[in-house]
């Protein structure tokens, strides 16, 4: 299996989520993650997905579904031009008196922050890619995590030229 | 003027002259505009009926069918129509109503998530909350139902909707930045199948129901007259090619011809026109075509390389790239007709060896011999519909279809119970012409109540009943696959289906032999009104040939006269 992000432009209207997710579930596609926001133009929102396929006829059928859809303007895969894929991840973890000063070397070194503290935890702050999101979680299991909350990928080319003009 | 009114002009606007449905509480306000402008609306008897109807209706004339339905119930019930219609390409536009604005996600009385229902199964939908996105959104449907690669659009409205006042004022142009319609593509690859074409010794085309979709018989027609490459036809084709016609080798899969099935296992290229390479079909996938090179003339981007790898693809609406494949065949210079007059002559010969045909005997009538009399008793202004199993088949083998929009079916989805209400649209789209409906006595029940709908209504059509008392397409597998373990297939055999159709109104006869079959046949076909024709068949006949599920195409059981 690849995994590849596609940037999917679709019209601000209500519905939309559910045609893409409908679409998504009828033709039984693995998607990693998804994710909407608004975007430079007030009609148009940005549907990050994170498609895992198994070979490129299935990665064209995705494309090639999704853009079918009448309110998606374009579709562009990110995994094809050199782009920055980020993802944001919030943690809730345990954490001590005798603890809170490894956690936060730990958080120090994947250059995350502390955003919230109880007696009990703290809630960590942390953009990166995927990889780095899976290093810190599994040096924070040794402290407890409590809940993680993950956005899922999303990604912008590098250069100037924005999706709706490639 | 209000919502309701607004959606009766907007139809006018869109020259819909008639509408199917039926009415209830979320709908009584658009109801009563119908009744005031007295628009034209066929009541039938259950909602399922309507969407068929109009199906029937879109299929014979190309037009966009238009559906009105209520809310819940009245809306979940278009859904069988809809899907049906989405799998095979066909325009229409339905407009459910939705409980009030302040109760919609409420779980209110005869409230269902119509835009979420559908989603899968429509080429778009809508939900309206507001009076003033009526006019737009319907412009909007129409031109996404009929262009491109048609289908069912929904349009679902809030019960507040239709009574709001408006500003109306139709839109003139659609502006959607995601879907332009118009669908030209790049010439290049017309040029490249042409050159391909020129170092094929084999070819095949194989064209389907985007040929009829288009209105492109009469182009497609040509480039067959022109050079002479054998024909093969999904179900969906029917009709683009006549039936007699000499290189017109019938269908091809499951229960297609030998002569169309050797063909393309032997063809080196595969020239696939409006077609969508279903699993019915190519059977075992792999094995489809294993000496071709395949040509995919395709609107529908997302279908090529779905199932069966293109090596030429010709993306772009067929209005656009059938004339120009037309013009850059005839200006090659090649002899095409010189050229494959060999291989012509060879499949039109193993046509002529093998093809569709079945043994007749004086005790009981044969489905086939029935499909075949009714068929040289009609002219080619007639237009069959079927329901679904082996009458469905064998209609497809023995009718001759000498016209697009001549043979209607539900082909994608498979429906039972799509006949009897389809054939009721056709004949309201086509009063001029003949329509013969051929059904079994499983799927005429899933909609027989629409009897009553052509018996009130007064709607010519011959419902010829191919009734063997048994569920014969299930049968015939469990005959074959399942050590004729005949499980929930068996029907009763009490129901008589002539006072059925009686008691809703209908005429109705009953043939029994096949020596009275001709004379029978003749004069109920000639009655005029509705007329249901029960005719008694055995039940262990086999469709043939047929094509095992998962087989490879050449790995036919044959069957037929020779047998």
């Amino acid at each position: 299996m690849k995994k590849y992000i596609l940037a999917v432009l679709v019209d601000n209207k209500p519905g939309v989520l559910t045609h893409v997710s409908g679409l998504i579930s009828r033709r039984a596609f693995n998607i990693e993650s998804i994710s909407a926001g608004y975007t430079e133009d007030e009609d148009v929102t940005r549907i990050n997905i994170e498609v895992s396929v198994e070979d490129d006829r299935e990665l064209e059928q995705v494309v090639n579904q999704l853009g079918k859809l009448i309110d998606v303007i374009k579709i562009v895969n990110l995994g094809l031009v050199d782009s920055i894929v980020r993802e944001l991840v919030l943690l809730k973890v345990r954490a001590t008196k005798g603890s809170l000063a490894d956690i936060r070397n730990i958080v120090d070194i994947f250059r995350g922050n502390i955003v919230d503290v109880s007696p009990e935890n703290v809630v960590i702050e942390l953009t990166g890619s995927q990889s780095k999101i899976n290093a810190i979680c599994e040096m924070l299991e040794d402290f407890e995590i409590i809940e993680i909350a993950r956005t899922g990928a999303i990604a912008l080319s590098r250069g100037p030229i924005p999706i709706k003009n490639m | 003027m209000n919502g309701a009114q607004a959606i009766l002009e907007s139809l006018k606007r869109e020259n819909v002259d008639l509408v199917f449905g039926y009415p209830g509480g979320a709908v009584l306000d658009l109801y009563d505009a119908v009744y005031q402008a007295k628009f034209p609306h066929i009541l039938t008897r259950h909602e399922q009926g309507a969407v068929h109807a109009a199906d029937g209706y879109a299929r014979a004339t190309g037009k966009v069918g238009v559906v009105f339905a209520t809310s819940g119930p009245g809306a979940t019930n278009l859904i069988t129509g809809i899907a049906t219609a989405n799998m095979d390409s066909v325009p229409l536009v339905c407009f459910t109503g939705q409980v009030t604005n302040p109760l919609i996600g409420k779980d209110s009385f005869q409230e269902a998530d119509i835009v979420g229902i559908t989603t899968p199964i429509t080429k778009h939908n809508y939900l309206v909350k507001k009076a003033s996105e009526l006019p737009r959104v319907i412009k909007e449907a129409f031109f996404i139902a009929r262009t491109g690669r048609p289908g069912p659009v929904v349009i679902d409205i809030a019960k507040d909707v239709f009574t709001t006042m408006l500003d109306y004022e139709y839109p003139q142009k659609v502006k959607l930045r995601g879907y332009k319609g118009d669908f030209t593509g790049d010439e290049g690859q017309i040029r490249d199948v042409v050159e391909a074409l020129g170092e094929a010794k084999r070819p095949v085309f194989f064209i389907g129901g985007g040929v009829t979709l288009s209105n492109q018989t009469e182009v497609m027609r040509e480039i067959v007259k022109n050079t002479g490459i054998p024909v093969v036809s999904s179900l969906m084709g029917l009709g683009c090619i006549p039936a007699k016609q000499d290189g017109f080798l019938g269908m091809v899969g499951m229960h297609g011809s030998y002569a169309a099935n050797m063909a393309v296992q032997k063809s080196d290229l595969l020239i696939g026109i409006g077609v969508r390479f279903d699993d019915r079909v190519t059977g075992k996938i792999d094995a489809f075509a294993p000496n071709a090179k395949i040509v995919h003339f395709e609107v529908d981007k997302a279908e090529i390389n779905k199932n069966v790898f293109s090596h030429y693809p010709v993306i772009g609406d067929l209005r656009w790239s059938l004339p120009i494949f037309n013009e850059q065949l005839q200006g090659s210079g090649e002899d095409y007709l010189n050229r494959f007059a060999k291989w012509h002559k060879q499949v039109v010969d193993m046509d002529r060896e093998c093809p569709f045909s079945y043994k007749t005997n004086d005790k009981v009538i044969m489905p086939q011999q029935l499909i075949d009399t009714v068929s040289s008793m009609v002219d080619e202004n007639t237009i069959v519909v079927t329901d679904v199993g082996q009458h469905q088949m064998w209609a497809a083998q023995f009718f001759n279809s000498r016209n697009p929009r001549q043979f209607i079916t539900s082909g994608g989805l498979g429906t039972m119970g799509y006949g009897l209400p389809a054939a009721l649209g056709a004949k309201l789209g086509c009063p001029d012409k003949r329509v013969v409906l051929f059904t079994g006595d499983g799927s005429v029940m899933m909609n027989c109540q629409e009897m009553s709908t052509a018996a009130d209504n007064n709607i010519d059509i011959k419902v010829v009943l191919l009734h063997n008392r048994v569920l014969g397409m299930v049968t015939q597998w469990q005959r074959m696959f399942y050590g004729k373990r005949y499980s929930q297939t068996l029907l009763g055999g009490k129901t008589d289906y002539v006072k059925l159709a009686q008691a809703m109104g209908m005429e109705a006869c009953r043939i029994e032999k096949p020596q009275e079959l001709e004379a029978s046949l003749e004069k109920a076909l000639n009655v005029k009104g509705p007329m249901l024709i029960d005719v008694m068949l055995p039940a262990n006949e086999d469709v043939l040939p047929m094509v095992a599920p998962g087989a490879q195409l050449d790995n036919m059981v044959l069957g037929g006269a020779e047998a």
